[in-house]
């Protein structure tokens, strides 16, 4: 007995020792997977530091102004945001137009009409789609898509509305080059569709089978499940899951730059060559110095801040469905 | 009317669906396979166009020669090739670290509190911004300092797109790690990050190398923001990471838009590798996970 009270004391001081350094280890890892997480946060600052930063003289320059001009005139050292900032908004709100019905019904028939047998490889493809890289997407629009349009939409519609109202100047294209804000809305239509499909098939698979099996017992039919049980359950997480496609058309660069037209035009027509934002930024910043490129980082600003609300918007939407 | 209605239905489904609710569900049928047959054709177009013209534009010379000047014949793509890849290396290279650290951080230490809610969100947001402007940021803060385009930059700014993703596949692999093995390590004397670094991680391996290979698949694509810091170089790949880096996606921009048959055939083939390379990576993640989730 005495001996094992003495092995113990013995030992006591051992482990005493043992335990500074791994103790001083154990602290040193705390703070670097504490720092590796502040780096997140610095570099979220450090963004939007440098944009405001290298865009502040732009808007000293011109003031809110720089919100409501439409020029942009390298010679004359004018710029104004107008056309870019709307060619931004209306080639995501096209996007959101044709991919959200698009998306939402690849969502239901793979989660409701889809036999067995296909869903997994469907759901895969799909998946697959949202790892190609933008600027494949970008020549799919320019080379393929933008001749194809061109020659079978652009021109026939256009020989049809010419001359009327409201229709002769929103569907009218000057040049019928197949490039323009429409093309654009449809290339970024075809990139959020399986980022809003994957994700809306993912809330309509966590709703639970019972509410559904319920809804099919009482004689609805496949409709008015959808309607009446899956939509209200899944609803305010597939909006967010909208939000989130939106922020990524709002900030899509190298497939919009291809296909956009990059004119400096305010047009009423869909049509017509227009900038979004990122393309302007992409097509100038590298031949750009002085004042053109503080506009364009002030531009860069802009876009960060619509973008931000956009996902901050969608990440509190779809993070309350997750909580509760 | 009843009777039609009775002999046009068919007998499983009863007689008592008015034609209103039939002919919603059948346009809910109808539009839901047209929505995804769309979806299907347009993938298959993009797909083809890339097969058909990648593999004209392909030769063996694509991997041994540089870039050709403007307007001339021959060479290839092996310089851009070679760029894109020790770009993506130091963009890995650099973010695996961080975000692993960073994804453990959120999952072990900050699970109740503030700091790592406010970071996980932020992280969130980091996931989806607008790649361009990671370029602008990267260019304010090495390039325009260090006076010249560089592949350090060009690996920063992948680097910056890619730890977002590894936090976020991070933390949710460890928190599939059940918590008694957590406690398990710590009944045994264990302190924190010997359970961390020999129990939770290992357990969560699989998760993390997948995260680690989805941030590879989504950085090996981008554009927009080495447009502002690797930029390019068409002379053969030198060693010389201070100066600009030639690489797939920006030679494939440059050279897609121009007028010459030769540079857009290059551009085609660098494309069908590109994405070839990214689709196989991407299979290959969700191959490392699937053991995992069965088991």
């Amino acid at each position: 007995m005495p001996a094992v009270t003495q092995s113990i004391a013995l030992a006591e001081p051992r482990r005493a020792a043992r335990k500074g350094p791994s103790r001083g280890l154990d602290t040193v890892f705390r703070l670097c997977s504490y720092g590796a997480a502040l780096i997140v946060l610095l570099v979220l600052a450090g963004i939007l530091g440098s944009i405001v930063y290298g865009g502040w003289p732009a808007f000293r320059e011109f003031g809110f102004g720089f919100l409501t001009s439409s020029a942009w005139n390298i010679g004359t050292e004018q710029y104004g945001a107008l056309v870019a900032v709307l060619g931004t908004v209306a080639s995501a709100f096209l996007a959101l137009l044709i991919g959200v019905p698009v998306s939402l019904g690849i969502a239901i028939f793979l989660t409701q009409l889809c036999p067995g047998w296909a869903r997994k490889p469907v759901a895969m493809t799909i998946e697959l789609l949202a790892a190609v890289p933008s600027i494949i997407y970008g020549m799919w629009g320019l080379f393929i898509f933008a001749p194809l349009f061109a020659r079978f939409v652009q021109i026939p519609l256009s020989n049809v509305v010419e001359g009327m109202p409201i229709l002769g100047t929103v569907l009218y294209a000057r040049v019928p080059s197949g490039v323009g804000v429409f093309t654009a809305g449809v290339i970024l239509a075809i990139m959020i569709v399986p980022f809003i499909a994957s994700i809306a098939r993912d809330m309509l698979d966590q709703i639970p089978t019972v509410l559904r099996e319920s809804a099919y017992g009482i004689g609805c039919t496949t409709w008015e499940v959808v309607r009446h049980v899956l939509v209200p359950q899944a609803a305010v997480s597939i909006i967010g899951a909208i939000m989130l496609g939106l922020g990524r058309a709002l900030g899509e660069t190298m497939a919009v730059t291809f296909v956009v037209g990059n004119a400096n035009r305010l047009s009423a027509s869909i049509f017509d060559p227009s900038s979004t934002i990122a393309s302007r930024i992409a097509n100038e910043f590298n031949e750009a110095d002085g004042l053109q490129l503080n506009a364009l980082m002030a531009l860069g600003c802009i876009l960060f801040v619509i973008t931000f609300i956009v996902l901050i918007i969608a990440r509190l939407l779809t993070r309350r469905v997750r909580a509760a | 009317m009843d009777a039609v209605n009775t002999l046009a239905m068919s007998p499983s489904r009863g007689s008592r669906v008015r034609p209103g609710r039939r002919i919603a569900d059948r346009m809910l049928r109808v539009s839901c396979l047209v929505a995804t047959v769309v979806g299907a054709v347009v993938l298959g177009s993009i797909l083809l166009m890339l097969i058909v013209e990648g593999i004209r534009g392909f030769s063996p010379a694509l991997f041994t020669q540089p870039t050709p000047g403007p307007g001339s014949e021959g060479g290839g793509i092996a310089n851009a090739i070679l760029g894109s890849l020790v770009l993506t290396t130091i963009g890995i290279v650099v973010a695996a670290p961080i975000g692993v650290m960073a994804g453990t951080f959120l999952a072990e230490y900050g699970r109740t509190s503030k700091l790592a809610d406010v970071i996980r969100f932020l992280n969130d947001i980091l996931l989806s911004a607008p790649s361009i402007l990671i370029g602008l940021f990267v260019y304010t803060l090495m390039v325009r300092p260090m006076g010249s385009y560089s592949g350090w930059a060009g690996g920063v700014a992948l680097a910056i797109i890619a730890v977002p993703v590894i936090v976020r596949t991070t933390e949710d692999m460890l928190r599939l790690v059940p918590g008694t093995l957590r406690e398990a390590g710590a009944a045994l004397g264990a302190p924190p990050s010997k359970v961390i670094t020999s129990v939770t991680w290992k357990a969560a391996s699989a998760g993390i190398v997948t995260g680690i290979i989805l941030a590879l698949a989504r950085i090996a694509g981008e554009t927009a923001p080495l447009l502002f810091t690797a930029l390019n170089n068409n002379s053969w790949f030198s060693a010389n990471l201070m100066g600009g880096v030639a690489n797939l996606p920006v030679m494939i921009y440059q050279f897609a838009l121009s007028p010459y048959p030769n540079w857009q055939g290059l551009a085609w083939a660098g494309a069908l590798l590109i994405t070839g390379t990214i689709l196989a990576l991407s299979i290959v993640a969700r191959l490392v996970i699937k053991p995992q989730r069965s088991r």
